[in-house]
């Protein structure tokens, strides 16, 4: 028995435990429930307005509907780890998992399979009823679902990671505001998810398509939207090759910087500091 | 050289050497020395307890030996190797009792022991079985009862036990506990030292561990530290620490109604006289050896009196100079 191998095996199921402890969870589901409304009543709201852009027009929720999954495929896996690892590292979870043999690899792996797998409730409850909602969501038939898949699959190595080094890199839980959910919220403000990119200066467009949102957006909307909706984007085209090498690029970067920063970071960890951490939370109650 | 380096370990396995050695540890935060030249050895199947007033370093101490902190200075070894860079494979042989807050919530203490115990498995050898069978620790612990509910729905005293069940799943040939008792009600403290007993009997488990319970120190210690001001100031078994602090034990009788106490060194013959001279007058018979607990203020009292000396003369040496 390979030791790592046995470790990844043994993370993988504790990814799969907490998931279904997420799918037990009164919370989890207000959560999931929380964001379908949000969004689906957004996006009902806005059914009779349009977007225009290249001598081409279309209703809102059809452009918008794939682009949000996209921004909530970056939303979920730079958030999520952020705050789970932030949040782990102060109540001890890591320290636990410091203080067996190889439970770091264990943790990790478990962190990506939890996160990952939370792709599936968020897009159910958001696709599901917005097939009922809206006519013709997905144009593109089966081909159109597999593209929706390896963008997904793909973004989801595009961020993640850039959630786990968040989640090592921010002070604390409270911090998580400001180095996590501001910025990913501005960010998704600005990469063409609600209305097209060409709408914005020119300097910000350049900003919003360094960063993983954009490229997300633009390929859930190939996956979604027919050949001719094309016409809106930057170019005029879906732009297919560009969007894998971005999001690849992305995928390692991150997958080549995050093991080191995480393991700095463990590496701080002690029972002491998590004592600490005890404290100022009680101090944080009174 | 592999022949070499095989036998070497092989020595170092068979030799007695100690499982922790410690020399020279120094840790310093900001300007103040919290370890100022720590030495110690934990022999194997030694149970060790740490004592020391607040503040004194024994947590610091415990967290270097696991690998959880760096020293400053100095030398730790356990297991022969060095905790701060030692390999996956020597935590195998560690356990770390963790004080535990609201860490996997969700979670319930078997589905967590089952998880945690299954990084063990590779480790497992004919000789000693890793991880412990989940449900005979449950039992062990005295968690039969919540097994099955949210650890978030556990009382403190619960918890305490499975973060105990937690340290020992993977069946440790260390165990390292920072005050594993505290918040513990006498009969949790009792179910305790019975399991230390019986890892330290059956499972030939070397332990360390602090407390600030004298009594519970004296019970299961097979040897002490008293830790004072970043240093050892004393180190033996509980007998040797009264002796060395006081060779006398005091003697209490009363004869005709009245009390009478006499400190003396050798208190088998003061008595042996006392009856031969006053025969059946003698009643209430009390003989009594500095306790422990009489040691430990002894120690760290003169320790803080000679630490005050010392600030005195340099402040003198410094007004002279």
């Amino acid at each position: 028995m390979n030791p790592r191998t046995h470790a990844l095996k043994t993370g993988i199921a504790r990814g799969w435990h907490e998931f279904k402890l997420g799918l037990r969870s009164p919370q989890d589901w207000g959560f999931y429930v929380f964001m379908a409304l949000v969004t689906l009543g957004y996006l009902w709201l806005n059914r009779n307005n349009t977007v225009e852009g290249g001598g081409m027009s279309m209703s809102l929720p059809a452009f918008a509907m794939p682009s949000i999954l996209g921004a909530l495929i970056a939303f979920g896996l730079v958030i999520g780890p952020g705050y789970s690892l932030a949040m782990e590292r102060e109540d001890g979870t890591l320290l636990r998992s410091k203080a067996v043999p190889r439970g770091m690899t264990g943790y990790v792996a478990g962190q990506v399979v939890l996160h990952s797998m939370g792709i599936i409730p968020t897009f159910a409850v958001i696709l599901i009823p917005g097939m009922f909602l809206f006519d013709d969501l997905m144009q593109n038939g089966a081909a159109g679902w597999a593209t929706m898949l390896w963008v997904t699959v793909l973004g989801l190595l595009a961020t993640l990671p850039i959630g786990i080094i968040l989640g090592s890199l921010v002070p604390n839980v409270q911090k998580m505001g400001t180095w996590g959910f501001f910025p990913i919220m501005g960010l998704t403000a600005i990469s063409g998810i609600f209305f097209p990119i060409q709408a914005l200066w020119g300097w910000i467009q350049v900003v919003a398509q360094i960063f993983p949102v954009y490229w997300l957006g633009l390929g859930m909307r190939s996956a979604f939207l027919p050949d001719s909706a094309a016409a809106l984007e930057i170019g005029g085209t879906w732009r297919t090759g560009l969007t894998v090498i971005v999001l690849s690029v992305w995928a390692i970067a991150g997958f080549l910087m995050a093991p080191r920063i995480l393991r700095k970071m463990a590496k701080r960890q002690s029972g002491s500091q998590v004592e600490a951490a005890r404290h100022e939370a009680t101090q944080w109650v009174r | 050289m592999t022949v070499i380096w095989l036998l070497s370990t092989v020595a170092l396995i068979m030799s007695d050497s100690p499982i922790i050695e410690v020399s020279g540890l120094r840790m310093r935060y900001g300007t103040t020395d919290v370890l100022d030249g720590v030495d110690f050895e934990v022999g194997r199947g030694e149970v060790v307890t740490l004592l020391g007033p607040n503040g004194a370093g024994k947590t610091t101490t415990i967290e270097i030996l696991e690998g959880f902190r760096e020293p400053s200075a100095g030398d730790a070894r356990v297991f022969g190797a060095n905790p701060a860079t030692a390999s996956e494979d020597w935590r195998a042989r560690v356990g770390v009792v963790l004080q535990s807050w609201r860490d996997h919530a969700r979670w319930s203490p078997h589905d967590l022991l089952d998880h945690l115990g299954r990084y063990y498995e590779p480790y497992s050898t004919p000789e000693r079985k890793r991880p412990y069978d989940v449900d005979e620790l449950i039992t062990m612990v005295g968690l039969v009862d919540h097994a099955d509910q949210k650890i978030r729905t556990l009382s403190g005293g619960q918890r305490r036990r499975l973060d105990v069940a937690v340290g020992i799943i993977g069946r440790p040939e260390l165990l390292f506990l920072d005050e594993p008792t505290a918040g513990f009600d006498p009969q949790a403290k009792r179910d305790f030292h019975d399991i230390v007993h019986r890892l330290a009997d059956l499972e030939d488990t070397t332990i360390l561990l602090t407390t600030h319970d004298l009594d519970e120190a004296e019970k299961l210690a097979d040897r002490i530290l008293i830790l004072a001001g970043g240093r050892i100031v004393a180190d033996g078994t509980a007998d040797q620490l009264a002796r060395e602090i006081t060779r006398e034990a005091q003697v209490r009788w009363s004869r005709d109604g009245e009390t009478f106490v006499h400190a003396t060194p050798d208190a088998t013959r003061f008595v042996r006289e006392l009856f031969s001279q006053y025969g059946d007058d003698i009643g209430d018979l009390e003989v009594r050896r500095a306790t422990l607990e009489d040691t430990y203020i002894a120690l760290v009292q003169q320790f803080e009196t000679g630490q005050a000396a010392e600030a005195a003369t340099s402040a003198f040496e410094g007004a002279a100079g």
